[in-house]
Parts: structure tokens; sequence; C-alpha cells
């Protein structure tokens, strides 16, 4: 791994002057970034660690919205959301294993916007909306393709603002060696609108399932999306499975989701 | 940089560079070897131990992000006798390793688990060992172990 000055700012504003320096980069739990960068898929000069700032950390209720630090580890979220909001407690339990959840936080996740990271697909299926130290950017918005996003040079995620839907689950078909999704499927409902949110699948990263949407919205059951063909067109393909493999998960998992939300 | 954190129980510090690992801090500069690295890309978990009671992989973690933390290694989980701790003893009495590689990672994970869930069930022990990886036993006497270190029956275990 190639070498590089280490900062830990307290603060949010502290940060972003961080990031300014020439070949900065943001560190959260480095689950993913650290990983990389022993490959040197990644060589920041400056690493400027997040870990240290308290107000990007924790998660509160209020009016019906769940807000989560940018920098709240998985297993927190996992606990805090338990009672509240149990299909996100759900996911944030899945992703990894015990010691990668400890480490690794919601901020991190959103803003790599890995095509098989979980978060990203309860964040779109949602409606979320990622608060930033500049914007608000809403979900449908923030993710741009596989590990691309919204975010631009120096803007740090401070926050995931969630409305927390009437019911909700994620059921995700794991590739057994990583505990990415293999496909991944949020589903989530407000009134009468549903909206289906599927990572792990597409090139394309996490995309939003629009005839499984309106199927159930029309009917929420499981049944309702059975018989729905998704097109393999533009699906991953890698050994762990073949793109019409993946298509065929997208109404398999979403029949999942529903059943369990 | 220096770092200075608490390693079990011992103020501990030490030179370090931005890209210095946990791991290799514990075991090249504090000489603590008992935290092994077997795969350095995250995955196999023999280098866990625990930071401010949280199990973490010490391979995927900058020392320098863990200044002034509670460090607990495999080093620290003896009794003050020298004599084995309760879940190492249980390692020991049920075979829950053959080559002993993973072994500290193994027991650093067991213990974060029983310190907050202290009578799980065989099927919980199993899920919260999925990021320790063990190429000898097939897992059995492992979960044997750590069902007989929380004073569970391990008669049913892995059956």
């Amino acid at each position: 791994m190639q070498n590089f000055d280490f900062v830990k700012p307290a603060s949010v504003a502290e940060a972003v002057a961080a990031l300014g320096a020439p070949g900065a980069q943001a560190l959260s739990g480095g689950q993913t970034l650290i990983a990389s960068m022993k490959q040197n898929l990644a060589a920041p000069s400056v690493l400027v660690s997040l870990t240290g700032i308290a107000a990007l950390k924790g998660v509160s209720v209020a009016g019906g919205v769940m807000t989560v630090g940018a920098a709240t580890t998985h297993a927190e979220v996992a606990k805090a959301a338990a009672g509240v909001f149990p299909g996100l407690a759900t996911l944030a339990g899945g992703i990894g294993d015990p010691a990668v959840r400890n480490r690794g936080t919601i901020g991190g996740s959103v803003a790599n916007n890995d095509p098989a990271a979980c978060y990203p697909s309860a964040v779109l299926a949602c409606g979320a909306t990622v608060v930033t130290n500049r914007r608000e950017i809403a979900a449908d918005d923030f993710f741009q393709g596989m590990f691309t996003t919204a975010l631009e040079e120096g803007e740090i995620i401070v926050a995931v603002r969630f409305p927390i839907p009437e019911r909700a689950a994620y059921a995700k078909f794991e590739q057994p060696a990583s505990r990415f999704s293999l496909t991944g499927v949020f589903v989530a409902k407000y009134g009468a609108k549903v909206r289906v949110a599927v990572t792990g699948a597409s090139n394309d990263g996490v995309f939003r399932w629009s005839e499984g949407e309106a199927a159930l919205s029309a009917n929420y059951d499981a049944s309702a999306v059975k018989g729905l063909k998704v097109s393999p067109d533009g699906m991953i393909a890698d050994l762990h499975g073949t793109p019409a493999y993946r298509a065929n998960l997208v109404a398999v998992m979403t029949a999942r989701a529903v059943a369990a939300s | 940089m220096k770092v200075s954190l608490t390693v079990n129980g011992k103020p501990m510090s030490g030179e370090v560079e931005g890209r210095t690992l946990l791991s290799t801090f514990l075991r090249e500069t504090l000489s603590l070897t008992g935290t092994h690295i077997g795969c350095d890309t995250s995955q196999c978990g023999a280098c866990t131990v625990h930071v401010d009671g949280k199990q973490v992989k010490s391979c995927t973690i900058f020392a320098a992000d863990v200044a002034g933390a509670q460090v607990t290694t495999i080093e620290g989980m003896a009794n003050a006798d020298g004599t084995l701790g309760r879940v190492q003893q249980a390692f020991q009495d049920h075979h829950g390793l053959q080559c002993g590689f993973c072994t500290p990672g193994m027991v650093m994970a067991s213990a974060a688990l029983l310190a907050v869930n202290p009578k799980p069930t065989e099927a919980e022990v199993r899920h919260h060992l999925e990021g320790n990886i063990c190429r000898c036993t097939g897992y059995h006497n492992i979960v044997k172990a750590v069902m007989a270190a929380s004073g569970q029956d391990v008669s049913m275990a892995a059956e």
C-alpha cells in the first residue's frame, strides 16, 4: 500500500478543509476502501478519517422520518432501527459479518455505490434524502451508475433521511463468500404507492423496477409479481450468475421481500 | 506519527506511518504476535481483535484511526494468573482447533458474541462466526466450544 498522510478532523468543516488538499480522500469505516488501497486501486496522498466527527454519528426518529448519521456503523443501525424500521435493521444486520458491521458505515456504502452493496437499495426504494455538507439530494438523483454518484469533489455525506415506510423488507440472495448481494431487493410501501429497488443485478448499479412497482401498487401481494419477466440486458455476468439468472432473481427476491414485509 | 492506545489494559505507544494497519502495529511494533494475519483481505477473521469492546478485523483498520482506543487481543484473554480464560479453555476442552491458525480470531469473535449474548443458540453462534474462516475443523467443535463457554449443553451442538 502506498503511504499517505493521515488526518482525523473533529468537525465537518475541518474535514472539508482537509479534503481540499491534492489527492485527498475521505475514509469512513474503510471496509471497502482499505482493501482497495491494499491492491493499489486507490492511492490517496491524504486520507481524511471521518470517524472522529461526533456530528456524523447516531440515529434519530421524528415525524415518521429516520435520520441516520453518515458515520453510523451497520451494527448501530441494525440495533437502532430494530423496533422502528425493521426492514432497514434486517438489511444493516445482514451486511458482511459482525466485524465488518462494527466498522462499515452507511455513508461509506452510499458514497461508494458498489453495484452489489445493500444500502443503496434501501435509500432508493424509500426515496430517501442524502444530506451533504452542501445540499440535499433525492435518492432518485443520487445514484448515477456503478460506483458513480451525484457527489462532487470535497462533498461529504452528513446523513441519510428515510421516510419510514408503512411496510418494507429487504430480501438478499447472497453471494456466499462475500455476502454482497447477487441480487437484493428492497420493497417499501407508502400508502398505495410501492417502490422497488434492486441491487447486485445490473451493470448500472442500483435501479428501480418500475414494472414490479406498478404491479405491487395495484396489489400488494407476492403473487402480483409472479410471471413478470425482467430483461437480462445490462445485467451483471460473472462466475456466480448469468444475466438471465440475475434477471430471474429480481422477481423472485421481490416476491420474497413482499412476503417478509 | 506517534500513536498511543491501551492494549490489554496497558498503555502502549509507537511510531506509525499513515498506512500502518492495526494488525501490523500489534505484531511488529508491540510484538503481540498472537493476532494472526491469514488473508489480509478482510475475509478470514484470524486478525480479529476488540476495539472499545467491539470485534473488528485489525487488518482492515489503520492504527492511527484507533489512537486512544482500548484494544484487546488474544494475549489479553487469559486469566490474571496466566491460566486459560473461559473461552480459550472451552476451545481446548472441545478440540475447537487443529492447526490453531484461526483460533485467536475465533476466540475473540466468540468472546464478543458472549459479551452481548451470554446464552446464544447454536444457530446464533454459527451466524456470528460467519466472518471467521477455519480450514481444518469444519466448525463443529468450534461451535461446541462456544456453547460450552456459555455454560450450555453441548451434547446436541453440531449434531
